[in-house]
């Protein structure tokens, strides 16, 4: 089936600052890709240009075979054959639930049985069947969501986009929705976009996570190895919770340390050497009696742990838990058992 | 390929430069054409002959003097209603509101017939009262100071609605800061308040300033009896007694209206500059000041200042249309509905001036709902320089004196269209094309507020959904921006059918509109029968602005103009 093709996409809105610049990236069909960065770094602009609101100014974008939009010419949505989430939800207030969930079929020219039909399949799946005749005011932040949804679900679009849908919903809300997109995502077998600037949400859902920043891509890899293996300080400094050492290049290739590997680089003299930079995961190091001295600068109780803000001997920050109380000032050694060269 | 278009726009291509040929036909046209025939006058003829016209210069100076007298009694009563109105804690706001805004919507000739019935030796509402002046004293009203008073009446309303929109900015915090720092009431009013509302109180004073210096009924009533004469009427006159240079004369008389009426709106641009207060913080209604003991004082003066400005005029509108005959003292014995039978039953001119008012109005609305409809739509989509510039385009036809654009029209229409062969001069459509160029604007604020208020997304799911542009429009904009667009058919209507200026330049014989047929009906003498019909008029714009009023509330902010 057809995979979903960017190709050196850029989008310039005349601002003197490009919006999105030399973005490629395939997805695969039926995967999930989050797309993952801090706000303005053209994210949802890309993912309007994967809809069609917005024409590409250079690059090209393809679904399989068939061209979607280049610099001169666009497909419009209405003929794109794809679904969105809106961040406002987008529900036409006029109304009444079921015919929000039914009017792409409405405009499909799908009437009579077959529609009743499907729409009643779609709410309930949402679990929104009694709802039906409401209009959307009536309903909760969580239920005008799952009536977004089912309008997505219900024209059996090649593409799923969803603009930081969860954006507006309280934490319960939130997990209960996560479960329901990852739902959506199984049955439907649609590719799914999903864009947000919650790395938790994008580490929890997708199968693939595509890191943006200014405009650009950073790195697009399943979501455990770009937790483990970032490209870049921007990447490891943006996904996790970690600090970033600069330390005495190590000889050779390898990136993935281990305590055998680092001990000698804390323990080298700084001076000359060329340095790297060296992600250093907070729950990679442990305050135990050994190890390298640091001193505890300050602390944070976050309910099942302490997070410790540690200063090393050179001055560095390094971030790691505890699981007792210590004192801001005290002295520590700590061990890193795992480290990872940017 | 098939299908695919240039951009990501959400509007068909074809969308944007209809809106611009509209535009161009109802805007840039009339006025290209004015300018080109003033420009033609003047080289022709000479500047100096042209120029040298003693009754030009007198008409601007009248038109200059009873503009700004009148522009200053409306700012003292439109300020005076809009701080008392706004900021204390009098009571019936809303009645008083409506009421005070209700001389705005009321045809000028009207007001000035209302007046004249009111005063003067031969007010039947006077005599029956037996409190007229002795027969033979002047009417006081047929003066500068008449015309100017009129002006003033007439238009406070704008100053009041341009204040109130100001004062219902003013941030309340800012009040209460200034409260707890130590201001009294007095302070708090003249350190905050009133630096706040300058520029309210400086937009009100140049839209009242524009709309008396091309107003028509107020000075063809009380100044021609007078000979008083300002510009509109002077044009107006010239019109009636025709000759080879007339089109030139009148070309260079709108052109001076024009340019009066751009000056002041350049010493409003002039004036407003550096008072960009943008205020931030907890904006909304307040009730700064408690008027205690005062509200004795406050309440009777408001409700005082509505008995003379209308409650007065509309009975002796009213005893003026009971009389039986001219002269007849009005008693309960005298008193006939004559008048009333005469205008609907009995006379054509009349009843056709109802066929044609109500008809043209109702054309004006709806022709010009189809055509703001797509042009708040691509306006409001497109925010390129090009879009911003079509919208002032809308705009000048409003906010010049309809005179100006009645006598463009006349200049762009009085020779048989090219190609066509059609002359539209003297019949109904030269009249529609006026209406729908002079209002474009008020029929297009609404919708463009409406437009805005509408979440993109809403459109954006619907073309996700499959939708194209006609089903969209159909499906979601127009059910949502339905009360709006209700709004501004109302609103359109009931000014459409009050107009005078414009239809007096172009009626010709079975043309005339309502406003003509009260004109033309005090003008020949007639006047209980140019009251009987003014007193309809009225009755039709209060019910009309009452059913606005039933609909505000579903309505987008700042549509009804006398609405918060």
């Amino acid at each position: 089936m057809a995979e979903l093709i960017l190709n050196h996409l850029a989008k310039d809105f005349g601002t003197g600052r490009a919006a999105v610049a030399d973005f490629s990236l395939r997805v695969r069909h039926g995967g999930f890709l989050a797309l993952l960065g801090p706000s303005g770094c053209g994210k949802t602009t890309v993912l309007r240009m994967i809809a069609g609101f917005e024409a590409p100014t250079d690059g090209s974008i393809h679904l399989g075979e068939r061209l979607l939009a280049d610099a001169s010419r666009s497909l419009p949505p209405e003929r794109r054959n794809m679904a969105m989430v809106f961040q406002s939800y987008a529900l036409w207030p006029h109304m009444s639930v079921a015919d929000n969930v039914g009017y792409p079929l409405k405009v499909r020219g799908i009437s009579g049985e077959t529609y009743r039909q499907k729409v009643g399949e779609a709410l309930a799946t949402v679990r929104l069947a009694d709802y039906a005749e409401r209009r959307p005011a009536d309903l909760s932040g969580g239920q005008r969501q799952r009536v977004a949804l089912a309008r997505c679900l219900i024209s059996a679009p090649d593409v799923v986009l969803l603009d930081e849908p969860l954006a507006n919903l309280d934490r319960h809300l939130k997990q209960e929705m996560e479960e329901t997109f990852r739902e959506f995502h199984q049955r439907s077998g649609a590719t799914m976009i999903y864009v947000t600037h919650d790395q938790s949400e994008a580490m929890a859902l997708a199968t693939d996570v595509a890191v943006m920043s200014e405009g650009r891509l950073l790195q697009a890899a399943p979501p455990a190895e770009i937790y483990a293996h970032p490209e870049g300080r921007l990447v490891g400094g943006l996904i996790g919770r970690g600090a970033i050492l600069s330390l005495p290049s190590p000889a050779g290739d390898i990136r993935q340390f281990d305590w055998s590997a680092l001990e000698p680089l804390f323990a080298r003299e700084p001076d000359h050497l060329p340095k790297a930079d060296i992600l250093v995961r907070q729950e990679d190091v442990l305050i135990v009696g050994e190890g390298i001295p640091a001193r505890v600068d300050g602390i944070l109780y976050e309910g099942e742990r302490y997070a410790v803000r540690l200063l090393l001997a050179d001055g560095q920050a390094l971030r790691a838990f505890s699981r007792k109380r210590l004192e801001v000032g005290e002295a520590v050694r700590v061990v890193v058992h795992a480290a990872w060269r940017l | 390929m098939h299908g695919y278009v240039r951009s990501g726009s959400s509007q068909p291509g074809w969308l944007f430069p209809f809106v611009v040929i509209i535009v161009l036909i109802l805007s840039v046209l009339p006025l290209a054409r004015l300018a080109m025939t003033g420009i033609a006058a003047l080289s022709n003829d000479g500047i100096g002959a042209v120029l040298s016209d003693p009754a030009l210069w007198s008409a601007t100076y009248y038109t200059l003097v009873t503009a700004v007298f009148g522009t200053l009694i409306s700012l003292a009563i439109g300020c005076t209603f809009a701080f008392l109105l706004t900021l204390t804690d009098i009571r019936g706001k809303g009645v008083l509101s409506f009421l005070f805004v209700l001389p705005m919507m009321i045809p000028p000739q009207v007001t000035a017939l209302a007046w004249v019935q009111m005063s003067g030796p031969s007010s039947p509402l006077l005599k029956a009262l037996h409190i007229a002046p002795p027969l033979g004293s002047p009417q006081p009203l047929y003066s500068v100071g008449g015309i100017s008073l009129l002006y003033g009446v007439q238009h406070a309303p704008l100053v009041y609605l341009a204040l109130r929109a100001g004062l219902m900015a003013l941030p309340r915090d800012g009040v209460e800061a200034a409260r707890l720092a130590g201001a009294g009431s007095f302070r708090v009013f003249r350190d905050i308040i009133l630096p706040l509302s300058l520029p309210g109180i400086i937009a009100g004073a140049a839209i009242s300033f524009v709309s008396c210096t091309g107003n028509f009924g107020i000075p063809a009533i009380l100044g021609i009896p007078a000979s008083i004469y300002t510009l509109p009427t002077l044009i107006f006159i010239k019109f009636s007694s025709f000759t080879s240079r007339t089109f030139g004369d009148v070309a260079v008389l709108s052109a001076i209206i024009a340019i009066i009426s751009v000056a002041g709106l350049a010493i409003q641009d002039r004036a407003l500059r550096g008072r960009d207060y943008r205020v931030l913080g907890l904006l909304g209604p307040t009730t700064a000041f408690e008027l205690g003991g005062w509200k004795f004082v406050g309440q009777p003066l408001l409700w005082l200042c509505l008995f003379f400005m209308l409650a007065a005029p509309f009975f002796a509108l009213l005893a003026g249309a009971l009389v039986p005959a001219y002269g007849v003292p009005l008693t309960f014995k005298t008193m006939s509905a004559n008048a009333f039978h005469e205008i609907l039953f009995r006379q054509a001119v009349t009843r056709t001036a109802f066929v044609n008012s109500l008809s043209l109005a109702a054309g004006t609305a709806l022709c010009l709902l189809v055509v703001t409809v797509l042009a708040a739509y691509a306006l409001t989509r497109r925010k390129d320089l090009f879009s911003r510039i079509v919208s002032s385009l809308i705009e000048i036809p409003y906010s010049l004196p309809g005179i100006v654009m009645a006598v463009s029209f006349i200049l762009v229409f009085a020779a048989p269209i090219p190609i066509l062969h059609v002359t539209l001069y003297g019949t109904i459509w030269i009249i529609l094309i006026a209406y729908l160029s002079s209002f474009f604007a008020v029929s297009l604020k609404p919708i463009v507020s409406a437009f805005h208020q509408l979440d993109p997304a809403l459109e954006e799911a619907a073309r996700l959904s499959g939708a194209g542009f006609f089903r969209r429009l159909f499906d979601i904009a127009v059910p949502l921006i339905a009360p709006a667009a209700g709004a501004s058919v109302i609103l359109v209507f009931l000014i459409a059918c009050n107009e005078l200026t414009i239809s007096a330049l172009l009626w010709s014989a079975g043309t005339q509109t309502l406003g003509v047929a009260i004109y033309n009906l005090d003008d020949s003498g007639s006047s209980d029968l140019a009251s009987a019909l003014s007193v309809l008029v009225v009755l039709m714009v209060v019910l009309m602005m009452l059913l606005l009023e039933l609909m505000a509330k579903r309505l987008p902010r700042g549509v009804v103009p006398w609405r918060n």
